[in-house]
C-alpha cells in the first residue's frame, strides 16, 4: 500500500501583508465567528485556519459563509468544525474516508477487509458495543460510501453482521436502493447544499418531479460535487414506488410511452407507418432512437417490406446489409442450420470473386462476404437469389441463425437429427424481427457441439425427445440459457417457442436481448414458465396465432428489392451519378484477399 | 455611412427532388465535393451538409437518420456509423463539442434541388 499525503497551501499572502495573525504552517487564524485577529475582517474557505485545521471542501466553505452573514446581521451562528467525510478519485483509485476514520482500539472495534489481488482495502470502526458505526476508510472500491456515511451521521443501529457492510459487491445497488428509503427524513443526502431526504421525497411526491435534473433545479441537491447523485436517483425511484407509481422506460424525447405500451397502441390502432405513429402518439419530428424502435414494432406486427420505409431504418437495415469500415457493406445469404450443398458453395465462391469480396465463415455457421459497394448490392443479390439463396438478415434485429451439430445422421453419439430440426426452426422463424437479434442452436446430444446453451433458445436432444432452454446469450456478459421444458416432442417444442418468442417481442424493452429481458422480469423463469408452458395468462393461443401470421407473411426482402426497379434505384452512392461508385473507398491486400483501407 | 454587402450565391443543380427519399438523405457529387441533401418532408424543409462525417472520416452522413431535438425541435442528422448527431442548421456536432460539419443553403424550384455556393 502506498500512502499519499497531499494538501493545499492556503493563500494568506494578503493577510500577512495586513499584519493579521496566521498559523505556523500558513492560513489566516479565525475564531468561531470566522473573525480574524482584526475584528472588522472575516476569512472563510480554504484560507481560514480554525483550531489548527484548514477545511478544504466546498460544504464547510458554504457553512462559514452562512456564519459570516449571520454575524453581520446580528445573528449568533458559530462554526464548530465540519464533517470532512469525502469520496475522491486519486490517480485513478477510488478513495473515501468518513466519520472518525482514525479512531483506534480500545476506543472502538475495527473490521478490516483487504484484497491485495484487486487492490481493495476497507476499514470500518464500530463502537465498542458494536451497535454504531463511528467511521471508516475505503480504498479501491468506494461504492458503499454514501450509505456508510448516512449510517454514521444518522446513528443508524448496525445489523448483527456489520461485516456485510463492506464485504465485496454483495451490498450492491439493490440493497443500496432499499437502504436509502429506510433513512430518517432528516438524513442529509446532499451535504454540499444541505438537502435532506424529506425535501427530496416531498419534491417527488408533491411536485411530481421525477428526474435528477428536476431535483437539481427545485432543491439544489446534486449541484455541488455531484457525489450524492446515486442516492438521489434511488430516492426518486424509491419514492415513486412507495407512491404506487409505475416507473417506465420511455422510448425517447418524442414518445412518452414504454416500448410495450407503444407496441399495444400501434397494434390496437392498426397503424402501419412511422409518421402516423408519430402524429398519433408522439411529438416533434422523431430521432435515431425512436425511428428504429418503431420500425421494429411495425415489422413485428405487420411484416411489411421494410425498404418501403427506408428512412426510419437503423444503419444496417437501411440498405439491407451491414455497413463496414470504409462505407462498403457485407453480404450474408441464409444457410439454414449451417448445411450447404457443394453447388451452392461454388456459387458463393464465384460471386465473391466476381465482385472482389473478402470471404469469411461466421460464428453462426454461414459465410460472410465483405467489401461490397452500395451500388453493387442489388446485382450481387440477384445472382444469389437466382442460385436459390435468401437474405440472411445479418443486418437486422431479427432471427439470425439456428446452429446445429452433426447429429444422428453422421455422428456416432447423436440421439436425434439435430440438423434437420435446426433447418426446420430456422425456416420457420426467418425474417421475424424482434427487440434485438435472436440466435438459436440445436444439439443432438449432451455434448452440445452446437453450443445451444449460449443462445436465446437452445434445443438439446434427450433419449425421450428434446429439452428447450431459453434466454442465453453471448457478447460481453455471457449468460447460459435456462431449462424451460424437458423431454418434449417437436410439436410441443415449436408451440412453446412460438409463445416464448412472441411474448418476448411484445414485452421486452428496446434493444434488450432475451437474457436481459429475463433478468428484469418480475418472477423470473418461474413466471416465464407459467406463461409459456402452463399458459397462466391464457395468452397461449393468441401468441401462437400472432406468430403464425408472421410465418405466413414471410417474404425475402432482398428478392423484393431485386424484382423492383424503383427500389433498386435507391442503392447508389451518388443519386446524380448513379453509375459512379464512391471514389473514397479503397482496399489493400491481406493474405490473398483484401481489407478496407481506412 | 451604412453599407450592405451581398455575397453572390451561385445555385448549382444537384438532383431532382423526387430522388431524395422522404424524411431522409441522399448524396450528390458536385464540384469535387460529396454533399448530403436531406428532404425533411415532415417539416417541408430541405437541408444540405458535407457527406463526410468528421468523427472517423467516412462518407456516410447522407445515409443517416434525421430527426429533431429539444424544445426548439432543432433538425439533426445521426451518422450511421457511431450515431454522432449534427445540427442541420449550424452543422455543430451535438454529441461532441469538438466536431462540426459544413452546411450549404438549399433551394428547390420546379422539382429540382439547387445547392448554393458562395
Amino acid at each position: 500500500m502506498l500512502v499519499i499525503s497531499a494538501g493545499i497551501r492556503p493563500r494568506d499572502e494578503l493577510a500577512k501583508l495586513c499584519g493579521l495573525q496566521t498559523g505556523t504552517r500558513g492560513g489566516i487564524v479565525v475564531d468561531e465567528k470566522m473573525q480574524t485577529s482584526d475584528g472588522c475582517i472575516f476569512a472563510i474557505g480554504e484560507c481560514a485556519l480554525y483550531e489548527g485545521v484548514i477545511y478544504g471542501l466546498v460544504a464547510p466553505g458554504y457553512e462559514m459563509a452562512d456564519i459570516v452573514v449571520s454575524q453581520l446581521t446580528n445573528g449568533s451562528k458559530l462554526f464548530h468544525g465540519y464533517d470532512m467525510s469525502t469520496k475522491l478519485k486519486l490517480i485513478g483509485v477510488d478513495v473515501a474516508s468518513f466519520g472518525d476514520a482514525f479512531i483506534t482500539e480500545p476506543d472502538c472495534r475495527t473490521i478490516v477487509f483487504e484484497d491485495t489481488h484487486k487492490g481493495v482495502y476497507k476499514r470500518i470502526n464500530l463502537s465498542t458495543d458494536g451497535r454504531q458505526l463511528l467511521g471508516g476508510i475505503l480504498i479501491g472500491d468506494a461504492d458503499a460510501y454514501n450509505m456508510l456515511l448516512q449510517t454514521v451521521n444518522n446513528k443508524i443501529v448496525l445489523p448483527p453482521n456489520p461485516e456485510d457492510l463492506i464485504l465485496g459487491s454483495r451490498g450492491g445497488s439493490e440493497s443500496e436502493g432499499a437502504g436509502v428509503m429506510s433513512l430518517p427524513d432528516d438524513a442529509l443526502i446532499c451535504s454540499c447544499e444541505a438537502v435532506n431526504k424529506a425535501t427530496i421525497c416531498s419534491t417527488v411526491s408533491d411536485l411530481g418531479i421525477t428526474s435528477v435534473d428536476g431535483i437539481k433545479k427545485c432543491t439544489k441537491a446534486a449541484t455541488g460535487c455531484g457525489g450524492c447523485v446515486p442516492l438521489v436517483k434511488d430516492l426518486i425511484a424509491g419514492t415513486m414506488k412507495a407512491n404506487g407509481q409505475y416507473i417506465k422506460n420511455v422510448l425517447c424525447e418524442h414518445f412518452d410511452y414504454s416500448r410495450q405500451e407503444l407496441f399495444d397502441l400501434v397494434k390496437i390502432n392498426v397503424l402501419k407507418n412511422y409518421d402516423l405513429v408519430l402524429d398519433y402518439f408522439g411529438k416533434g419530428d422523431g430521432c435515431e432512437v425512436c425511428k428504429p424502435a418503431v420500425a421494429s414494432i411495425l415489422s413485428s406486427l405487420w411484416n411489411d417490406v421494410i425498404v418501403k420505409q427506408d428512412t426510419i431504418q437503423d444503419s444496417n437495415d437501411r440498405f439491407l446489409a451491414n455497413i463496414q469500415k470504409g462505407g462498403t457493406y457485407s453480404v450474408v445469404p441464409r444457410i439454414p442450420g449451417g448445411e450447404i450443398t457443394p453447388d451452392k458453395l461454388i456459387v458463393l465462391g464465384q460471386v465473391a470473386k466476381r465482385y472482389g469480396l473478402y470471404t469469411k465463415i461466421t460464428g453462426g455457421q454461414r459465410i460472410d462476404m465483405f467489401g461490397a459497394h452500395l451500388n453493387d448490392l442489388p446485382a450481387i443479390w440477384e445472382e444469389l437469389i437466382d442460385a436459390g439463396f435468401e437474405s440472411g438478415h445479418a443486418y437486422g434485429k431479427a432471427l439470425r441463425t439456428v446452429k446445429s451439430c452433426v447429429g444422428s445422421t453422421w455422428c456416432r453419439f447423436g440421439l436425434h437429427d439435430s440438423v434437420s430440426f435446426a433447418i426446420e426452426i430456422e425456416e420457420r422463424y426467418k425474417g421475424i424481427r424482434a427487440p434485438h437479434k435472436i440466435k438459436g442452436g440445436v444439439s443432438g446430444c449432451i455434448r452440445e457441439c452446437a453450443e445451444a446453451k449460449s443462445k436465446d433458445f437452445g434445443i438439446i436432444a434427450t433419449e425421450k425427445g428434446w429439452n428447450l432452454y431459453v434466454c442465453g446469450n453471448g457478447g460481453s456478459k455471457p449468460q447460459h440459457a435456462q431449462l424451460l421444458a424437458a423431454d418434449i416432442d417437436k410439436e410441443t417444442l415449436v408451440k412453446y417457442l412460438d409463445r416464448f418468442l412472441m411474448f418476448y417481442i411484445k414485452t421486452a424493452e428496446p434493444l434488450s436481448r432475451t437474457a436481459t429481458w429475463l433478468n428484469k422480469m418480475d418472477g423470473g423463469l418461474s413466471y416465464l414458465k407459467n406463461v409459456v408452458v402452463n399458459d397462466s395468462l391464457g395468452l397461449g393461443h393468441q401468441l401462437e396465432q400472432e406468430m403464425q401470421s408472421l410465418v405466413d407473411t414471410y417474404h425475402c426482402e432482398w428478392k423484393e428489392v431485386v424484382d423492383d426497379p424503383a427500389l433498386r434505384k435507391r442503392f447508389t452512392h451518388f443519386i446524380n451519378a448513379p453509375e459512379e461508385k464512391d471514389p473514397t473507398v479503397q482496399f489493400e491486400p491481406m493474405r490473398d484477399q483484401v481489407k478496407a483501407k481506412w | 455611412m451604412e453599407t450592405l454587402t451581398i455575397t453572390a450565391v451561385e445555385w448549382v443543380m444537384a438532383c431532382y427532388a423526387d430522388d431524395v427519399p422522404a424524411n431522409g438523405g441522399a448524396c450528390v457529387k458536385l464540384r469535387d465535393e460529396q454533399i448530403a441533401v436531406y428532404n425533411f418532408s415532415r417539416r417541408g424543409e430541405w437541408y444540405a451538409t458535407q457527406n463526410l462525417c468528421p468523427h472517423k472520416q467516412q462518407m456516410v452522413l447522407s445515409r443517416g437518420m434525421i430527426g429533431s431535438t429539444g424544445e426548439m425541435c432543432e433538425p439533426k442528422v445521426a451518422c450511421p456509423f457511431h450515431k454522432n448527431t449534427f445540427s442541420l442548421l449550424s452543422g455543430q456536432c451535438l454529441t461532441d463539442n469538438e466536431l462540426s460539419i459544413k452546411t450549404f443553403p438549399v433551394m428547390v424550384d420546379n422539382g429540382k434541388v439547387f445547392i448554393g455556393f458562395a
